[in-house]
């Protein structure tokens, strides 16, 4: 991928995922009072075509921020280049893809 | 004073040495590099030219910050009686306090630093209205003197190898705000590759240290937006 | 030779860097804990009861903290990007947003 549709990427999945982050805060801010039980969790979340769209996009759209904004931290801190970084970077993005879509599985099924 | 000065390059390894240099008023960093040379060890080697604040060859390294030693009054750096000096970051080391600077100016012209003419010398010239609004972005950024100042200051150059750097991609933006300048499609073209504009994290240091007052990180921001523009259809 | 740097911009840049390393190395633990309510939800609730400690209490509010910081930090680079705003006003107004954010977080946090 072009270091110009990377930079599209990262921007673009960062504008997807602000309005995500304000009601996931909301929502935890809500969820933490009074304690915080699996039960209260699955209660809401369970079986929710929606909880299921939002988490599902929220973790697509951050499996590509974050693995493109860590493949800059290999570089420029780690020294990692070409392909080898690109390899691992896109490691992590599936890596971070498959457990995010688990647990959203896991809470929404 | 102490004044520690790194000395070394590829052939003899790094290392600070400490010189004792007598305190004057009114003295510049560049005095008393000059003093080192001229009275304790005509061995070391650094570049000056104009030594009024002009033409950038005397940049180097004071106390880890990028500055043109002749405009670097003593008595602003000095800290408990001392002072370090060193060669600029970010480009390899030909002896002591003289960097070459072969890259900044390989990566200036790679940004496609340069002129596309739309006109040839027999057609009239292309008037330019100076209060034009591309015009006042070109001209804000064309003093530049290639010091070297920014690209030494950039984190991002220091970890990115094939980054650009901000002079360069600021000269680029400046051709690219040049109403008589006719490849707007390859400046953008040679600003998106690896160590394009992209590739810039706004951490702004050179805008900070430019001694001329230039905004290398506004330039860049034009750049990308640019790209942008041109990736959804709009102007060229 | 050490390098100085530490003005505004700089500072920003290097909380948004370590905000988006810290949240990308929280966030597989999230994964993996949350992943336990398919199968495990006694084991899931074993670890929700840790959120009664102190200690992780503080650690969430340094968790949402560099939510918080990555987030706003994000959207001043954005706007200095691609808005026509002058650099000084989009720094105070991601500056302002992010302090009444934190003030308000915590106040919430505090209730809890």
């Amino acid at each position: 991928m072009t270091e110009f549709r990377l930079y599209m990427a990262q921007r673009l999945s960062a504008l997807v995922m602000a309005p995500f982050v304000l009601v996931h805060i909301g929502v935890m801010i809500y969820a933490i009072q009074g304690g915080l039980t699996a039960a209260e969790i699955l209660g809401r979340t369970q079986g929710s075509v929606f909880w299921f769209a939002f988490y599902g996009l929220f973790v697509v759209a951050v499996s590509i921020h974050a693995s493109i904004g860590l493949r800059t931290i290999l570089g420029e801190w780690a020294g990692l280049r070409g392909g080898a970084r690109d390899a691992v970077s896109a490691l992590i993005g599936l890596g971070l893809f498959a457990m995010g879509a688990t647990a959203v599985w896991a809470v929404t099924a | 004073m102490t004044v520690t000065v790194m000395r070394g390059g590829p052939d003899v390894p790094q290392r600070p040495e400490a010189f004792q240099v007598p305190a004057y008023d009114n003295q510049t960093v560049l005095d008393v590099v000059s003093w080192i040379q001229q009275n304790t060890d005509p061995t070391l080697t650094y570049r000056f030219a104009c030594r009024v604040g002009m033409c950038g060859s005397c940049a180097m390294m004071v106390n880890g910050v990028p500055r043109w030693t002749c405009r670097t009054h003593v008595n602003k750096v000095l800290r408990n009686g001392a002072l370090e000096v060193a060669p600029l970051r970010n480009l390899p080391v030909i002896k002591d306090l003289a960097a070459d600077m072969d890259p900044f100016f390989d990566k200036w012209v790679a940004a496609e630093g340069r002129h596309h003419p739309t006109r040839s010398r027999d057609d009239d010239i292309a008037p330019i209205d100076p209060a034009d609004g591309d015009r006042q972005t070109a001209s804000a950024g064309i003093e530049c003197i290639n010091c070297s100042i920014c690209y030494s200051a950039c984190d991002t150059v220091a970890g990115n190898p094939d980054y650009l750097g901000p002079a360069a991609l600021q000269r680029a933006w400046t051709l690219f705000n040049d109403a008589k300048d006719e490849s707007r499609d390859a400046i953008l073209d040679a600003v998106s590759g690896k160590g394009g504009c992209h590739s810039c994290h706004s951490m702004g240091s050179c805008t900070t240290y430019c001694p001329n007052d230039l905004d290398p990180l506004s330039a860049i921001a034009g750049l990308k937006r640019a790209t942008v523009k041109r990736a959804f259809g709009g102007r060229k | 030779m050490r390098v100085a740097r530490a003005h505004p911009l700089w500072l920003a840049y290097v909380l948004h860097r370590l905000s988006g390393l810290g949240l990308s190395l929280f966030l597989p633990l999230h994964f993996w804990v949350l992943s336990y309510a398919l199968n495990d939800a006694a084991r899931l609730d074993a670890f929700l009861t840790l959120t009664d400690i102190p200690v992780v209490k503080a650690a969430e509010f340094g968790l949402v903290f560099l939510l918080a910081v990555h987030f706003f930090g994000g959207l001043r680079l954005l706007a200095l990007e691609w808005l026509p705003w002058s650099a000084p006003q989009k720094t105070w107004a991601a500056a302002a947003v992010a302090g009444s954010f934190l003030v308000s977080t915590t106040f919430l946090l505090q209730a809890i």
